[in-house]
């Protein structure tokens, strides 16, 4: 069985800041790490690995060459082979080129049995690019998933909803998008990392993907950005939980840790 | 510090595990009950922090020493006590098969241990034997094809632990260090028994007690390397062991300067931040600068040994200051945190007691200036 899975580089937004006066994100010297949707969409791709013999688990992306870097983060947790999707002309894509460009990529890659994909990346949180590479490569997909299972060659789907759950069975190859509440993903190891640096990184450009320039990147892309604008920031807040006793234990405590009390 | 792609994901591998794992709630739990819980420990053998510089032929990850570096430090930043199971099977106790040991031993021995399956302690110090561990006293008589083994170990990190031990005994009394071998045992072979558990002032949940070893039957295969060459073995264990504690201190020590300098900011008298007088402000450049000093010498200790380069010296250079340096800075943290640094609840009250050790075990500081004297006149 062959799985990809879809994965972007996003910078770490619990370390973002925001420029006061001109309301845009500040991110110069902003740590780049794996989307959390995307890792628990590759730890759900890992779980087959670990519990079926013949899974080969590839991951794919469309970025910059310092993409890299994440994918041999992949790599580590247990990825085969790692795939990245790089050329000046896939720049400035919107969710749109961005579909197009994977999905040629995932062709090229072939044979694929299940795609998974994180449900939304936290830097444009569009969730769009999934079910969009799914509608181009003419699959099923299903969106938010936080249960899966394999079951007589079919995928067994746990579907989140606002109030309450959907179970879908789905024919493969298909492509289901990863929530939080899937799994939680593995550490790396150090020998995962070792290993991942041993491995090559295949970079594919518009010409290996056989697509015209002008069907990628910011010439492909009907979106376009009127105008980014900060809501007001709200104080962290933090929500104390456990029995009655262990809650007034906790809240004595960080009031204490404050120097409130 | 310049670091590689492949040290940097290493570095954060092990700062992201720290991060996660050991929260005040995790540590503050194996301060009171003083165990380090099973299940946190298998789950540093799967992140393979137990085999990092071991070739990967024999289960280890196949990193160098700056990798093994950049994890202790990580770790030590979040717990001391954790990075010391880090260390053994890195460094001192897997060391002596790592360095001595047949294919047979290392396959028996060294696998489990990396993979957390068996635990390993390395047995060197006696009752009368510490800076100068070659007046030990231990025996070990060769009989057919076995030997007797009869004496008495001490200070032996994570001894009630184990499921085995390197041990070090004299096989030829009359001949000084030369006379010393080594030998692995099983801590469940009879005559192989533990002392009570010490009441140790930090590094509390690594359970460190006494090996009495009365009449102990080891079969001549678990002689580890050549009779009387056990002295040499122990030396070229610590010898880079040391790099390890260094990197222990200026784990702790950057725990502890990140904690003074949250606290400064936080904490309010005279109407302002006390981080706005000086007196506290050059207190942090200090401490911040001495760090980064510690942390260039023990960098350039394990590159050196990456690099094949004789770094007995500059280990020794690394483990004195750093340990020195580590036990300066968490004083400091310390009186910036006041009369709250005194009080358990905070971190740097723990990282205080925690580093006292450094200065002293795997050779005190006054072994290593020994160490780097004798280098410097030689």
């Amino acid at each position: 069985m062959k799985i990809i899975v879809c994965v972007k580089q996003v910078p770490d937004t619990n370390e973002v800041k925001i420029d006061p006066v001109k309301g845009t994100l500040i991110r110069e010297g902003v740590p780049s790490i794996l989307n959390p949707d995307d890792a628990n969409a590759l730890e759900e791709a890992l779980k087959l690995k670990d519990t079926y013999d013949d899974v080969v688990v590839d991951v794919i992306s469309m970025g910059p060459p310092q993409a890299t870097y994440m994918l041999r983060e992949c790599l580590a947790m247990g990825a085969d082979n790692a795939y990245l999707l790089s050329d000046r002309a896939f720049g400035g894509a919107d969710t749109c080129a961005t579909s197009t460009t994977l999905a040629e990529g995932i062709k090229k890659i072939g044979d694929y049995d299940i795609i998974f994909a994180g449900r939304q990346a936290i830097d444009g949180d569009t969730a769009q690019v999934g079910p969009q590479v799914a509608q181009r490569l003419d699959i099923p997909v299903v969106t938010y998933v936080q249960g899966f299972k394999i079951e007589n060659g079919k995928a067994i789907v746990n579907r989140m909803m606002e109030d309450g759950y959907e179970e879908i069975e789905v024919a493969m190859p298909c492509l289901l998008t990863a929530v939080n509440e899937l799994n939680v993903p593995r550490y790396m190891s150090v020998n995962g990392i070792v290993t991942a640096y041993e491995k090559e990184i295949k970079v594919w450009n518009h010409d290996d993907l056989q697509l015209d320039p002008k069907d990628c990147g910011l010439n492909a892309s009907p979106t376009q950005v009127f105008r980014s604008f900060t809501p007001p920031a709200k104080g962290k807040g933090e929500i104390v939980s456990g029995t009655e006793e262990e809650v007034a234990r906790n809240l004595v405590n960080k009031l204490k840790e404050k120097h409130i009390i | 510090m310049f670091l590689s792609e492949k040290h940097t994901l290493i570095q954060k591998l092990a700062a992201d595990f720290a991060a996660k794992e050991f929260t005040k709630e995790f540590l503050d739990h194996v301060e009171e009950s003083e165990v380090f819980p099973e299940e946190m420990y298998q789950k540093m053998a799967k992140a393979g922090f137990f085999g990092i510089k071991v070739p990967k032929e024999l289960g280890g990850a196949g990193a160098d020493n700056l990798a093994y570096v950049l994890v202790m430090e990580q770790i030590a930043k979040a717990s001391g006590v954790a990075s010391i199971y880090v260390s053994s099977p890195n460094s001192l106790s897997g060391g002596p098969l790592l360095l001595s040991g047949t294919d047979e031993q290392k396959d028996k021995y060294l696998r489990p241990i990396i993979t957390g399956e068996k635990k390993l302690c390395f047995a060197l110090t006696e009752p009368g034997a510490g800076s100068d561990a070659g007046s030990m006293t231990s025996r070990a008589v060769k009989n057919g094809d076995h030997y007797i083994l009869n004496g008495r170990k001490t200070f032996i990190t994570m001894a009630p632990l184990a499921d085995y031990a390197i041990v070090y005994a004299k096989t030829d009394p009359t001949a000084g260090t030369r006379g010393i071998s080594a030998f692995i045992i099983d801590m469940k072979w009879p005559g192989v028994s533990c002392g009570k558990p010490e009441n140790k002032m930090g590094v509390i949940g690594c359970a460190t007690s006494d090996i009495i070893m009365e009449d102990v039957k080891v079969p001549v295969e678990n002689l580890l390397g050549e009779e009387g060459k056990g002295f040499v073995n122990a030396m070229k264990t610590l010898d880079i062991g040391r790099i390890g504690v260094a990197a222990q201190s200026i784990g702790v020590a950057g725990g502890a300067l990140e904690e003074a300098i949250r606290y400064s900011k936080e904490r309010k008298q005279f109407k302002r931040r006390i981080a706005d007088f000086q007196g506290i402000s050059f207190m942090l450049a200090e401490m911040a600068t001495k760090l980064e000093a510690a942390k260039l010498l023990t960098y350039q200790a394990a590159m050196m040994k990456d690099a094949n380069l004789p770094a007995s010296k500059e280990a020794s250079m690394a483990k004195f200051f750093a340990s020195e340096v580590c036990n300066e800075i968490c004083a400091k943290a310390v009186q910036i945190h006041g009369g709250y640094g005194f009080i358990k609840e905070y971190k740097v009250e723990r990282m205080y007691r925690d580093c006292r050790v450094f200065t002293i075990y795997e050779g005190t500081s006054q072994v290593q200036q020994m160490v780097i004297a004798g280098q410097l006149l030689k």
